[in-house]
């Protein structure tokens, strides 16, 4: 369908949309849009729009899933039937369910599992529009909306992914970079105890490129965690305010 | 340890989010927050409270987690054998037996559960055991428990409760006091209201809608008496208008 371009950056060394390669894609982010859910976020990375909610911790259905020390957690990651070119198909496929895998590994360490027992938490992904790098803009919302939802956390979770187009190391890949690029490789972080939660590579990178992009990610990962917090924060500041 | 070395990191009633260092040193860890080695981490979303070496964080969002000897109000869900389940909105169920609410042994031959409380009757009742590996169990033997026959229930986030209340009660006695409400705090966050009229109920239902929305702000019973004497006094016009 799309062909590749004869270049992922140009002479002047811009991507395709513009950006340079340590940019980040503009991104917007709402919390507690939604109010039949305990908690939820909205984010917009680039052309991505991605919404998250969390219901919980409550009982857990079905009963024998229920674990007698700590809570579960549940992520269902799906992608809409309209969020790419062709429709998918919105039954879960493969990569949907390993995503959901993922995810939900990703934010297991961020969250106090262990303090109420037989209880379960349910993460529920919605992919609107996808354009590169939903993993990681799909960790962004749910870590926000478990926080909106009250669930105690160690730290919120931000991810950003890195990777090779035509030879360069960029930052936040977007569709097309991911597809046609050289190589991929998202990275999670809960930047108070700077821990990394996921940490994946899809293609080719020597040690010293995969070591640049890491850290390329890490810095991006920092940077979305400042807006995170402005986001989750603002929805009580406006209140504050009127005094 | 001297105070120079014990750096706090945040000022008395700002807003923190999960994973914000709050404290270094000697400090205790309060509700909503964690210890990792000497240093003290908020766990929710809400304002930082320093009391001596204690450091607390208000949660704005929380679920109620039963204790023992709380009194809540909950809807009965279902009706069993010998016994009620009870909602009490938190992440567990409560469990209403029916030889704690007769008060004479129970026999299931000839009583006839559904008759004494049915499906969406509310109760209020008080936690009689709770631990880890149990959901809760409720009383209701003390004069004020049982059914709830008449009035409203407003339902808010449980770390509210305590901003109800307020210092020493000076919140509720104002609010019954202006409205001529008898009122009822469950400790989950549910409240019932008793009045003489249904106007009287809705100006108490006002007052506390408004105390859940501006929870985190200052002189706030001040603010809530201002609002319900005005709402009065439009009330009393309209009155005398139709006379």
């Amino acid at each position: 369908m799309s062909q590749k371009p004869e270049k992922l950056i140009d002479k002047k060394g811009l991507r395709l949309d513009g950006r340079k390669p340590e940019e980040l894609r503009p991104i917007k982010i709402e919390v507690g849009i939604l109010s039949n859910a305990d908690g939820s976020a909205y984010v917009q990375q680039g052309k991505n729009k991605i919404l998250a909610a969390v219901f919980g911790p409550r009982e857990m259905h079905p009963k024998h899933l229920a674990l007698p020390d700590r809570t579960v957690l549940r992520c269902r990651y799906h992608m809409a039937p309209f969020s790419v070119q062709e429709r998918k198909s919105p039954a879960p496929s493969r990569r949907d369910i390993e995503l959901s895998k993922v995810i939900r590994e990703a934010l297991e360490p961020a969250i106090f599992l262990e303090y109420y027992p037989r209880t379960g938490i349910d993460v529920f992904i919605e992919i609107l529009q996808a354009d590169g790098g939903t993993r990681g803009a799909s960790i962004i919302a749910a870590s926000l909306a478990l926080a909106d939802a009250g669930i105690p956390m160690r730290d919120l979770v931000v991810a950003c992914s890195a990777g090779k187009v035509d030879g360069t190391v960029v930052l936040d890949l977007m569709d097309t970079e991911d597809k046609k690029g050289n190589a991929d490789v998202p990275v999670a972080l809960m930047p108070n105890l700077n821990s990394i939660t996921l940490l994946q590579m899809d293609g080719i990178l020597t040690s010293e490129e995969f070591e640049k992009a890491l850290n390329l990610a890490l810095e991006g990962c920092r940077e979305i965690y400042t807006m995170q917090k402005e986001a989750l924060k603002s929805k009580y500041v406006s209140v504050e305010e009127d005094e | 340890m001297d105070v120079l070395t014990m750096p706090t990191f945040f000022e008395r009633r700002q807003l923190a989010t999960p994973g914000d260092l709050l404290a270094e040193g000697a400090y205790v860890t309060g509700e909503n927050t964690y210890k990792d080695d000497d240093k003290i981490y908020a766990s929710r979303l809400g304002l930082v409270e320093y009391e001596d070496k204690k450091v607390n964080v208000v949660a704005l969002k929380a679920f109620y987690i039963p204790k023992l000897g709380d009194t809540v109000i909950g809807t009965i869900i279902e009706v069993g054998f010998n016994g009620w389940t009870v909602d009490i909105s938190s992440p567990y169920l409560a469990i209403l037996r029916a030889s704690d609410v007769l008060s004479r042994s129970f026999r299931p031959q000839e009583d006839e559960l559904s008759k004494v409380l049915g499906v969406g009757d509310l109760v209020i009742a008080k936690i009689m055991a709770y631990d880890r590996a149990h959901d809760p169990r409720l009383a209701v033997d003390e004069p004020g428990l049982g059914k709830i026959t008449r009035g409203q229930v407003v339902k808010m986030t449980p770390t509210k409760i305590p901003r109800v209340i307020g210092r020493k009660g000076s919140m509720v006695s104002m609010i019954k006091q202006e409205t001529g409400c008898h009122m009822i705090l469950g400790q989950n966050g549910v409240i019932l209201i008793t009045g003489k009229s249904l106007e009287d109920e809705q100006l108490a239902m006002m007052a506390l809608r408004k105390i859940e929305d501006e929870s985190h702000t200052s002189g706030l019973t001040d603010r809530v008496a201002q609002m319900l004497n005005k709402e009065k006094r439009k009330e009393e016009s309209t009155n005398e208008s139709k006379t």
